[in-house]
């Protein structure tokens, strides 16, 4: 895999072929979904009031978004009266100068990074590098992801594509580790951690994400599991949190609700082994940063919260939960989603972030199972954002600018003949009395084996088709029963 | 006074699966409800909508709505079209515009199966007997949009004789269907459908019910294909006695 940036979501369906056909990946996903997906369920099944606790995520991240333009002023006073500094970024362009100016500005050389998706999304590692700084990744996965200058595949569990076997491959590769094969997962870790202490304890700068950002206390809340993101926001001189509009909450209270809730969807934590609270700078006599820069980043957020069906979107906490639930996603793997965000998730925001047309087979990437919706803890409709972005790529399709993707010709002509006839019933019976008959001619012992008309031949490729019946119910039900519904009504 | 109620058939039903139809109608008839099936039903318009044609979709829902004006009862034997009418059809309309009104007050008489056998009609036990053992495969828009966790297995526990074995993780996991996902992305489809036929292989059923004629079709198609011993049925076959015992067939 290379770490080649230009995003490949419009060709999800080749992608996700290649995923089935490699069959190391398809046991690496099968294993992880298999263990989220189990430790989950049972730090769920430990709280009777799971569901009220969805509720309340629910309430609360509705009303961050609700009361978004004010709760954001209200957390840039609170970081600023603490001694923090906030800069405003449109787009990930902005975002990554905001960033380079303050590194420049303070003779950084080095820089040390804990996981966020934020920065994945506006690609500041590279921009980073391409200024001339040196920027480590100090989570174990991105750390293992960026010595293979590969993407993430996780929105939680970077490596998750990878086998441990993999992992050693890259050690030995990468950082010369000859006891890298063989070391196993305790070996490994020990090799990353001696790698990333130098970096931890020369790093001018720390970079971090934000889980959520405290609108009454200007605090941003930090959730892991290595200790690194403690480290990237104590240890450097000057610690920058690039934050997404949508991570606020309204008050600091909130977070009770919304940290029971991260830590059992994401990993079956009742929490993650660090829980980092970090206001402003630090006081006198106290350590820590001398610097604390939010950003906050918007970089289409604002689009999607002016989208009545899919704002909703943005009350997302980055759990995973509906990744680790979704077969497709389990299927396909997270690279097969062409950009940051995977899953069901991933495939309702891509389109909106990259725009429909640079993603139009996502919408599609689903059996509308729902299986999504179940787990997510702040409800967010995923089927039914699926459903609403499907319509919006089949009238971006009609609209005369031609500027998106047409829709397969057989695909529109088959739906137009379907409603002219769905609300034609005479007509309907004669056209399905003649599409039976063609499939039935193709049938042996009431089963179609392989048919090659457009689209049922993918069916009949892994499947036998049951053959359409001689007569319908309908005609069945009134040769039957006519005569006695004739009578009773008489 | 006996229950009317109109039978929504469906368009998989009324032109492949008949006999599935045919047993909702022995069923009803059997607890005492009087059937009628408007013979003007086409399509309830899933298919057009799941793929974002909602214009198309538009015109068939009101094709359905006009169709069923008059019933007191309506009644399907799939989940996954009831769930359209239930659920999804207000996503077609203004609120407040008079189909929006009008499916409001059709929706709420409107029933997947088993759903209306066991809360409305009250019933569990329907006097069904088969020799055998028993999977359940929860389709995904019975359970999770309409969220019915129990009326499909409160009718197949009272079924005389029957085992019912558990699909365990599989049970309510997607078989891969999807409508026209199954063909739009028919290897991820395949591939899931792949672990469900396993998990039904592995689980030592006779036969596989569920209550929507879309999963049945495909997994019914998955198991032909592997010449697999398990069948698939639809649950108002079972419960009228139509699936013979695993013993009286080769
Ligand atoms: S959509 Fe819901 S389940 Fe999926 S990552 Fe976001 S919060 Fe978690």
């Amino acid at each position: 895999m290379s770490a080649s940036h230009e995003p490949t979501s419009h060709t999800f369906e080749a992608n996700a072929r290649e995923a089935l056909a490699n069959a190391r990946l398809q046991k690496a996903l099968g294993a992880a979904s298999g263990r989220f997906v189990s430790h989950r369920a049972s730090a769920v099944a430990e709280r009777p009031d799971f569901e009220e606790l969805r509720r309340c995520g629910h309430a609360i991240k509705q009303e961050a978004l609700d009361r978004l333009p004010q709760l954001l002023e209200q957390f840039e006073e609170h970081v600023v009266a603490r001694g923090g500094r906030v800069h405003w970024a449109r787009d990930a362009e902005e975002a990554n100068q905001h960033v380079i100016r303050i590194a420049k500005n303070e003779n950084v050389k080095r820089i040390v990074k804990s996981k966020s998706m934020a920065t994945e999304e506006i690609h500041l590692n590279h921009a980073l590098e391409a200024a001339g700084f040196e920027v480590v990744e100090t989570d174990l996965g991105e750390f293992i992801i960026q010595l293979d200058k590969d993407i993430p595949s996780h929105i939680i569990a970077p490596a998750v594509h990878l086998t441990k076997e993999q992992v050693s491959e890259i050690f030995e590769r990468e950082l010369r580790e000859t006891n890298a094969p063989g070391a196993g997962i305790p070996g490994l870790n020990a090799i990353a951690r001696r790698t990333l202490r130098k970096s931890f304890l020369s790093a001018e700068m720390g970079i971090s994400g934000a889980n959520f950002a405290a609108a009454d206390s200007g605090s941003i809340v930090i959730v892991e599991n290595e200790g690194n993101a403690g480290l990237c926001s104590t240890l450097p001189r000057i610690h920058v949190a690039v934050v997404g509009i949508e991570k606020l909450v309204p008050r600091f209270d909130d977070l009770a609700v919304m940290l029971k809730l991260l830590g059992r969807s994401a990993t079956g934590q009742r929490l993650t082994s660090y829980t980092n609270f970090i206001t402003g700078i630090a006081g006198d006599g106290e350590e820590g940063p001398e610097q604390f820069h939010v950003i906050l980043l918007d970089n289409g957020r604002s689009k999607i919260y002016d989208d009545d069906h899919l704002w909703g979107s943005l009350r997302c906490i980055r759990c995973g939960a509906c990744l680790n639930a979704c077969p497709v996603y389990k299927r396909a793997g997270g690279h097969a989603y062409g950009w940051v965000y995977q899953g069901p998730i991933g495939a309702v925001i891509t389109p909106q972030y990259l725009g429909l047309e640079r993603a139009p087979a996502l919408p599609y990437a689903s059996s509308l199972c729902g299986a999504c919706f179940e787990v997510c803890p702040v409800k967010i409709e995923i089927p039914h954002m699926l459903l609403e972005l499907r319509s919006q790529v089949v009238e971006a399709s009609t609209e005369a600018s031609g500027a998106a993707p047409k829709r397969p010709f057989f695909e529109s002509l088959s739906f137009g003949a379907f409603a002219f006839l769905g609300r034609r019933p005479k007509l309907w019976d004669f056209a399905t009395r003649l599409g039976r008959w063609l499939l039935r001619a193709r049938s042996s012992d009431g089963q179609i084996p392989a048919l090659s008309l457009p689209l049922l031949n993918r069916w009949t490729a892994r499947r036998d088709l049951r053959a359409p019946a001689r007569e319908t119910f309908r005609e069945e039900w009134a040769r039957r029963r006519g005569r006695a519904d004739a009578e009773a009504d008489a | 006074m006996p229950r009317k109620v109109s039978l929504f058939v469906t368009c998989l039903a009324d032109q492949v699966m008949t006999q599935a139809a045919w047993a909702a109608v022995e069923l009803l008839e059997k607890l005492g409800c009087q059937v009628e099936v408007p013979m003007g039903q086409t399509c309830c318009g899933q298919p057009a909508f799941n793929s974002g044609y909602r214009n198309e979709a538009r015109e068939v829902a009101r094709h359905w709505l006009e169709t069923f004006k008059h019933a007191q009862y309506i009644v399907s034997p799939s989940g996954s079209c009831t769930s359209m009418v239930k659920v999804f059809y207000k996503d077609l309309f203004e609120p407040g515009s008079p189909e929006a009104r009008e499916i409001a007050r059709l929706a709420a008489r409107t029933y997947e199966l088993t759903q209306f056998i066991v809360w409305e009609l009250g019933r569990t036990d329907v006097g069904a007997r088969y020799r055998g053992k028993v999977a359940y495969h929860a389709s995904c828009h019975l359970l999770r949009e309409l969220g019915e966790r129990h009326a499909p297995r409160g009718l197949l526990e009272r079924v005389q004789g029957a085992e019912l074995v558990s699909i365990k993780d599989s049970e309510t996991v997607c078989c891969g269907f999807g409508g026209t996902f199954s063909v739009k992305m028919a290897d991820l489809s395949a591939a899931m459908l792949d672990e469900k036929l396993a998990a039904l292989e592995a689980s030592g059923a006779d036969c596989v019910v569920a209550c929507d004629a879309g999963c049945l079709l495909h997994i019914g198609g998955g198991l032909t294909r592997r010449g697999s011993r398990v069948r698939a049925f639809h649950i108002a076959e079972l419960l009228t006695g139509r699936v013979p015992a695993p013993d009286a067939h080769v």
